[in-house]
């Protein structure tokens, strides 16, 4: 009997203690290497406590407020079905996988003063909105991970096998009491935790719409501290409390956030008795329309401003693209490796140093660490790929974790009961039911490959340049038109290669 | 180990390879410079055409590039420092003087320094469009005490150059009433970017009036795209100087080849590039030999500038002032 049971719990996580050392290490080692040629930490003064306290209270008003309005949209979108659901579904995923410097021209092209909005209100007699300020910041913060945090509560839902809402229905027993608040405190903690983090290493985004110093993040410091004083010593300290409080926040989060209770089902299509009523149907078309409309209006305005700027592009701006887009492959694949053994819980824990660390710090670290052995410039793709993969390794882990243990509770014995274990196990049982988290998972990390910009600066040697370097090269050149070219060829990629992935994955959706 | 050590000699054997045939100079440049529009091909061709060598730019990040490659680095020569950082990289004792006679340069303010060499400078400036702004401020008091309706973007002085030299030029004209200068123009600031791109992309998207950016930013407008109705307001109080440099590295393999690419900076050849690539002024080049568009710019009487000791002395409360009347 102790034979049977030693399979089950060992034999599909093995190993995935120390894939998690090793990711942990290669994000804490790079830091490590910072402060060790620093020669210490440094002292940290008052501008920096106010950096760290507005960056807290923003990342979790922001993390609150996307999980929040998540939760009816993903409730919306997974009781009715409509045409063009799944082509919806995909495009609202959009946002978050847009540059930074990209979705702000959006938003401002909505919310701005000379925005759509803006125009609305005039017409109407109305007072100016003014987007610039801390709720400028939350609701770029709020456009950029209400995707991320729906389809994560989304996938929550669809996973609630069908039979349970069909006994639910039969026995008119409350679906949202008994089936969809278990879920969503399971699915919620882990959802809230990842936007939270990366809006605590948010950067740009906080600096263009926080109109002023008052919005000053831990990154910016981080940023100065580097760029400015040359100052390592601070910047790694800097480093470090974001690491802690990214680290400290999830951990009480993923512990807060109890197993899967529901049992397997059998796949077959949800059938929702409970979203057919006639006040249910129409609160479900308000969030949906709602949802729709604040995320796919600045899409389309980015769309409108790039179209003339595509004819002048330049050659070079393709050829950068064509770099970007095989990055992104490869970085697809090094992530989806580095996650199926780390997808537990102390793999996601170490997953989630990847955006909890600054960029800037990552960077220079690895650069400390490769310099001695090679000529930097040779190790820039290596690096790119690796610094992409472990950006993307928290969004991957927390969309497959929870349906992976959902796997493994649900087939793990019978599986061990067939005998079938290691390699055989992963290709039978687990991997066709993480079909659909895989396909979402692997757009995703394609996509945000796409968007990179930054960490790698130091590697660099510009006959490489990537898509958004060169549309910050456009701008910097005063090519604002060309720019604007390059942003929608940007968003086009990383859209095709997002719905590409997902579409694989998401064939019975 | 082994790995080390092979990888060593196979890259000290490539450069034994690439050294037998021309010599090869490596420029560390920043990041716009080496794209088709930039200054970079055009001085590239140039220079290559009087060396028998071949440049090589290496694009990115500059100083702390630099100062983190130590002893170790690759460059021989750097393209494009800014005057905020030639204390640090000074002191960091990687440069080599340059050892050339500045008095060709033509620049606004006095310069005599033996390591770190003008190419092309520029001053700051609010850009306005003109078809928003009908009556520009006429001075930097004119500004302050300008109408709150009107909309300015502005750099932050923490991560861009640009904004560290409108503090500075706040702190020259108001020294001690800067903070209350500050607390004046708030209202009227829409918001703070991190760099000059994003500022001037929220300008010529109609966000904003006015942007901090430099006296020359017209001329590409007019130049390149034919539009003259972009200027930037000339303040009487004077307007804060801006520089790019080049300087030599002391590691440098290639000691004579630097040393004939920093004389080159100085040549007429190089000069007459700057204004229609870089966008900015010339260091070493007479007004009647500028662009037409570049001579008609109006241009301050009054320049100011701190060096980098007293930059250096000044920048933290010059920040301060700024960081807390906009914190309000």
């Amino acid at each position: 009997m102790a034979q049977r049971a030693l399979p089950l719990s060992s034999l599909p996580r093995s190993g995935a203690g120390l894939w998690a050392l090793l990711v942990a290490g290669l994000v804490i080692g790079p830091v490590t290497a910072v402060i060790w040629r620093a020669g210490g930490l440094g002292a940290l003064g008052p501008a920096d406590f106010d950096a760290l306290w507005f960056t807290l209270w923003q990342a979790a008003v922001s993390a609150g407020l996307s999980v929040a309005l998540a939760v009816p949209v993903a409730r919306a979108l997974s009781r009715q079905r409509f045409p063009g659901r799944g082509a919806l579904i995909a495009l609202l995923g959009a946002p978050f996988i847009l540059p930074v410097i990209v979705a702000v021209l959006g938003l401002l092209a909505v919310f701005g003063g000379n925005g759509l909005v803006n125009q609305l209100t005039g017409a109407l007699g109305l007072p100016r909105i003014d987007i610039y300020g801390y709720h400028g910041v939350i609701l770029a913060h709020v456009f950029f991970n209400l995707p991320l945090a729906t389809r994560l509560i989304l996938q929550g839902w669809l996973a609630i096998p069908a039979e349970r809402f069909r006994l639910a229905a039969s026995l008119d027993a409350p679906v949202g009491r008994l089936l969809e608040r278990p879920m969503l405190r399971r699915i919620a903690p882990g959802a809230f935790a990842v936007i939270f983090v990366i809006c605590l290493t948010s950067f740009a985004v906080a600096l263009t719409l926080g109109g002023g110093p008052r919005a000053t993040t831990v990154e910016l410091a981080i940023y100065q501290a580097f760029k400015f004083d040359f100052d390592l010593a601070k910047a790694a300290t800097l480093a470090l409390v974001q690491l802690a409080l990214g680290i400290a926040s999830a951990l009480a989060l993923l512990l807060l956030s109890p197993p899967d209770g529901f049992g397997a089902g059998l796949d077959r299509l949800q059938a929702r008795w409970d979203g057919r009523s006639r006040p249910a149907r129409l609160g479900d078309a308000l969030w949906i329309g709602f949802a729709a409309l604040f995320l796919l209006t600045p899409l389309a305005m980015i769309v409108l401003a790039g179209l003339p700027g595509l004819m002048v592009l330049p050659v070079e701006t393709w050829q950068a693209a064509l770099r970007s887009v095989s990055v992104a492959l490869g970085a697809t694949a090094l992530t989806l490796v580095l996650a199926l053994p780390l997808a537990t819980r102390a793999g996601e824990l170490a997953g989630l140093l990847g955006v909890a660390v600054s960029g800037l710090v990552l960077g220079t670290g690895l650069f400390l660490i490769v310099q001695p052995l090679m000529r930097p410039a040779e190790a820039a793709l290596p690096v790119t790929l690796l610094v992409n993969a472990l950006m993307a390794l928290p969004f991957v882990l927390r969309i497959l974790r929870p349906e992976l243990d959902a796997a493994r509770a649900d087939f793990g014995r019978l599986a061990a009961t067939l005998g079938i274990t290691g390699f055989a196990l992963w290709r039978i049982v687990l991997l066709p039911r993480l079909r659909r988290p895989l396909g979402f998972a692997a757009g995703l990390t394609a996509a945000l490959s796409m968007g990179d910009l930054g960490v790698i600066a130091l590697f660099a040697d510009g006959e490489h340049a990537t898509l958004p370097l060169q549309l910050y090269r456009l701008m910097a050149a005063y090519r604002m038109e060309a720019a604007q070219g390059a942003a929608l060829l940007l968003l086009t990629l990383s859209l095709g290669l997002f719905w590409l992935f997902d579409k694989g994955g998401r064939a019975n959706a | 180990m082994l790995g080390r050590t092979l990888a060593a000699g196979m890259i000290a054997a490539t450069a034994t390879m690439a050294a037998a045939e021309t010599p090869v100079l490596t420029v560390y440049a920043g990041d716009y410079f080496k794209s088709e529009w930039g200054p970079g091909p055009g001085i590239e061709a140039g220079f290559e055409a009087r060396c028998g060598c071949d440049l090589v730019y290496k694009t990115g990040e500059l100083l702390p590039r630099i100062l983190l490659e130590d002893e170790r680095t690759e460059a021989d020569v750097v393209i494009g420092l800014t005057s905020d950082v030639t204390k640090k990289a000074r002191e960091s004792g990687l440069f080599a003087p340059h050892g050339l006679d500045t008095s060709a340069l033509t620049l606004p303010v006095a310069w005599q320094d033996d390591t770190f060499l003008p190419f092309n400078y520029g001053h700051t400036a609010f850009v306005y469009n003109k078809e928003k702004v009908a009556t520009p401020p006429a001075s930097f008091d004119d500004l302050l005490n300008a109408p709150d309706d009107l909309r300015l973007v502005i750099q932050d002085p923490r991560s861009s150059i640009s904004g560290l030299a409108l503090v500075l030029w706040v702190h020259a004209v108001y020294g001690d009433e800067a903070e209350a200068a500050w607390a004046k123009l708030a209202p009227k600031i829409v918001t703070v970017t991190k760099g000059w791109s994003e500022s001037y992309g929220l300008f010529t998207d109609g966000e904003a009036d006015m942007v901090l950016s430099y006296t020359t930013s017209p001329a590409y407008h007019i130049i390149a795209e034919e539009d003259d109705t972009k200027a930037a307001a000339i303040f009487p109080e004077g307007h804060y100087f801006m520089v790019e440099l080049a300087a030599k590295l002391a590691t440098t393999d290639n000691p004579e080849l630097a040393d004939q690419f920093m004389a080159y900076v100085l040549t007429e050849d190089f000069q007459s590039m700057i204004p229609t690539s870089n966008w900015s002024l010339p260091s070493a080049l007479p007004q009647e030999k500028w662009p037409e568009g570049f001579r008609a710019l109006p241009m301050p009487e009054k320049v100011l500038f701190y060096n980098e000791d007293e930059a250096a002395a000044l920048r933290d409360e010059a920040i301060e002032a700024w960081r807390s009347a906009l914190s309000r």
